[in-house]
């Protein structure tokens, strides 16, 4: 029985990648520059079955036509924004993800930044390093957070689990997303300016869709307004980065807390002189528990595949 | 306020709490008539002004609270007179029944009570009353009321934030990102997962249950110490706190001030705690060891530290600031907007209370 061949597209977690070598003849697709990529996926595409990606790197339609042998997909990721589905789907290739394993992290972090850039806790910490406190006092108010009214587009696993932190904080929630949920008491908008207009934070929580690239624009940004939040858990392309930076330095939205951009790791420079601004790395799912049970998710889903079981977290 | 020191006026401090000397009498006489009739009626004012309660102050009050509360009362203020403090209290010693203390310094000692015989009173800007004989004032049956619960949900709020911030390196990123090291270096260090986390809460009163209630939500197990055991409440309760430490994976202190809890975060607790383990203290400052907090992040026997309060503010043990395991924040826990308005709110009624022989709205208990 053939071993299953593997591409690894980055190093994105080192447990991962020793176990994916362990197993199975791992190819590494970073350890060749760029221009030479195509080259080295056609000159090993007989052995490769299996491509293993992360948020930034997984399979496009020129990275799965050049692997006729692929059999199936499997990210490091929940969101799917980086394959082309359409070809899988084509092709017959399966795509798996890692839902539920990282829903917790995700909304911590949405919670945690929400709180963070509302009462200023990394300005806070950079003025106590520098010496600021004993030198110049500076008894600034923030902006509390319990109680806000807190508006989520998307409602999924990460949307639900937003909002039950945020209402343990008094927070009353709404929400918009494709269409109304059954079973919540969550105040629905079927458009995005409506849900903007009636909330103070707003968390971005829902898949990369083309119908939800740039779902917050400028004139969501502006109905959020002077003394909005905006919080992106999502993808750098739900929001439109110029205008973000627009609004934030121009005083027409309040505040924002970014975990993700539209061209990572490259994160606009005129945000770093903002105090209204807290910027994440990407970190949604970067805990070494969470990166651990995704990782662990990623090969039971090979596993089973090669050993024609049933896929735990099939998504095609 | 508990936290702001008394500051001269040269300091850079926001406009709202710079504090504004009060305007002196003015010779009525030496006028043109039509602005004399003027000031006549605004003495008018003053004379309803003379029949408002009197308020002992000893120090300025925030000037984003003047004028409320000087619509409603008159304010003895000893730094306007060339007497020096205790001869001015003793001068006055007859009139004064209630006393507004708006920050620590300078604190209502001994001292400053013997001078006030008639006192019956004192109303604190915080929750905190370390700052104020309160073994004196219970002996001589003075009232004496605090912020209450004014301050909760913002304590809380910013305990967890903390807590999220240190697990999830929030402050630390954010740092490493505006220093360019994103594209340069890559990920960041991995953080640490929040739920599934012991907590131990240090002080299980309004500000302790606040944090309980918002950290069930994120899937954390809630323990507590506090003096006694609380039969309303379901967490596993611990007498003793070096037991909470060895069984929590992140303490968080938001008890009072007391001869009691003076360092109950000893080393012996840091040692519980253990090397994962993370602290945050929104209380006061010296409710931890600090020497020894400092010396076990520095030795990695604990795992972080999230800090608002200090032991001698605004001094910060510079060992910390080369850490990235730690978040420092200047004692502004509750400094919100919302905060502010209820406590003047507070204030007022506390005071309205005690003048009209009501009872206090937020006495603190013996």
């Amino acid at each position: 029985m053939e071993t299953l061949g593997v591409l690894l597209t980055v190093p994105m977690n080192q447990y991962l990648e020793e176990e994916l070598d362990s197993r199975y003849n791992l190819f590494r697709l970073w350890e060749t520059p760029p221009e030479s990529r195509l080259d080295f996926l056609r000159a090993h595409a007989g052995s490769i079955h299996a491509l293993v990606g992360d948020t930034n790197v997984v399979a496009d339609a020129e990275t799965i036509d050049a692997l006729p042998r692929l059999e199936i997909v499997s990210t490091f990721s929940v969101g799917l924004d980086k394959i082309d589905l359409h070809k899988c789907r084509e092709r017959g290739i399966r795509v798996t993800n890692t839902p539920d394993v990282l829903t917790d992290d995700v909304a911590d972090l949405a919670i945690g930044l929400a709180i963070a850039v509302l009462r200023r806790i990394p300005q806070a910490d950079r003025y106590v390093r520098c010496g600021s406190w004993k030198a110049k006092g500076n008894y600034q108010l923030t902006t509390k957070f319990s109680g806000k009214p807190v508006g989520i587009i998307g409602l999924g696993r990460i949307g639900m689990a937003v909002a039950k932190r945020a209402e343990a904080f008094g927070c009353s929630i709404s929400y918009h997303s494709r269409s109304e949920k059954p079973d919540t008491n969550y105040k629905y908008y079927s458009n995005v300016l409506d849900l903007a207009a009636n909330c103070q934070v707003l968390i971005v929580a829902c898949s990369l869709t083309p119908e939800t690239r740039h779902i917050v624009n400028r004139e969501v940004m502006d109905t959020l307004g002077p003394k909005g939040v905006l919080v992106n858990i999502g993808r750098g392309q739900h929001v439109d980065e110029p205008e973000l930076v627009k609004a934030l330095v121009e005083g027409r939205l309040g505040a924002a807390a970014i975990d993700v951009f539209e061209q990572e790791p490259l994160v606009p420079e005129e945000l770093f002189g903002l105090d209204n601004v807290v910027i994440s790395p990407h970190a949604g799912s970067d805990t070494l528990e969470t990166c651990k049970a995704m990782a662990d998710l990623v090969l039971q889903n090979l596993e089973a595949h090669s050993s024609s079981k049933p896929l735990l977290t099939p998504v095609l | 306020m508990h936290r702001l020191t008394f500051v001269p006026a040269n300091r850079a401090l926001p406009l709202s709490l710079i504090p504004r000397p009060r305007p002196r009498p003015l010779n009525l006489r030496a006028l043109p008539r039509r602005i004399a009739c003027e000031l006549a009626s605004i003495a008018g004012d003053r004379d309803r002004e003379l029949e408002l309660p009197l308020v002992l102050i000893l120090r300025p009050l925030f000037p984003a609270f003047q004028d409320a509360l000087r619509e409603r009362f008159r304010f003895l203020e000893p730094w306007e007179s060339s007497l020096p403090t205790h001869d001015f209290l003793s001068a006055h010693a007859n009139s004064v029944r209630a006393l507004l203390c708006s920050g620590p310094l300078p604190p209502v000692d001994a001292s400053t009570l013997a001078c006030l015989p008639g006192l019956q009173c004192v109303v604190a800007t915080s929750t905190g009353v370390n700052h104020i004989a309160m073994d004196e004032c219970r002996r001589r049956e003075i009232l004496v009321a605090n912020a209450g619960t004014v301050f909760s949900d913002d304590a809380a709020d910013y305990a967890v934030g903390l807590l999220i911030d240190v697990l999830r390196k929030i402050s630390t990123s954010d740092r490493y990102i505006r220093s360019g090291l994103w594209p340069l270096k890559g990920t960041y260090l991995l953080g640490s997962k929040l739920g599934g986390k012991r907590v131990g809460i240090v002080g299980f009163g309004s500000i302790g249950s606040k944090v309980a209630k918002r950290l069930e939500a994120f899937g954390c197990t809630i323990f507590y110490h506090s003096r006694t055991r609380k039969p309303s409440v379901s967490f596993k309760y611990f007498s003793n706190i070096s037991n909470l430490a060895a069984e929590s994976d992140a303490l968080i202190v938001s008890c009072a001030l007391t001869n009691e809890t003076h360092h109950i975060i000893s080393k012996d607790v840091l040692l519980a705690l253990g090397k994962e383990g993370v602290v945050i203290n929104v209380g006061r400052g010296a409710l931890i060891d600090e020497k020894e907090l400092v010396n076990c992040l520095m030795e990695g026997v604990i795992g972080g530290a999230g800090l608002d309060v200090f032991e001698d503010e605004p001094n910060v043990p510079q060992e910390l600031f080369v850490l990235d395991n730690v978040v420092l924040s200047h004692h502004r826990a509750v400094f919100t907007p919302d905060s502010f308005s209820s406590l003047l709110q507070l204030v007022i009624d506390n005071l309205e209370a005690f003048f009209a022989g009501r009872p206090l709205l937020s006495p603190v208990s013996a």
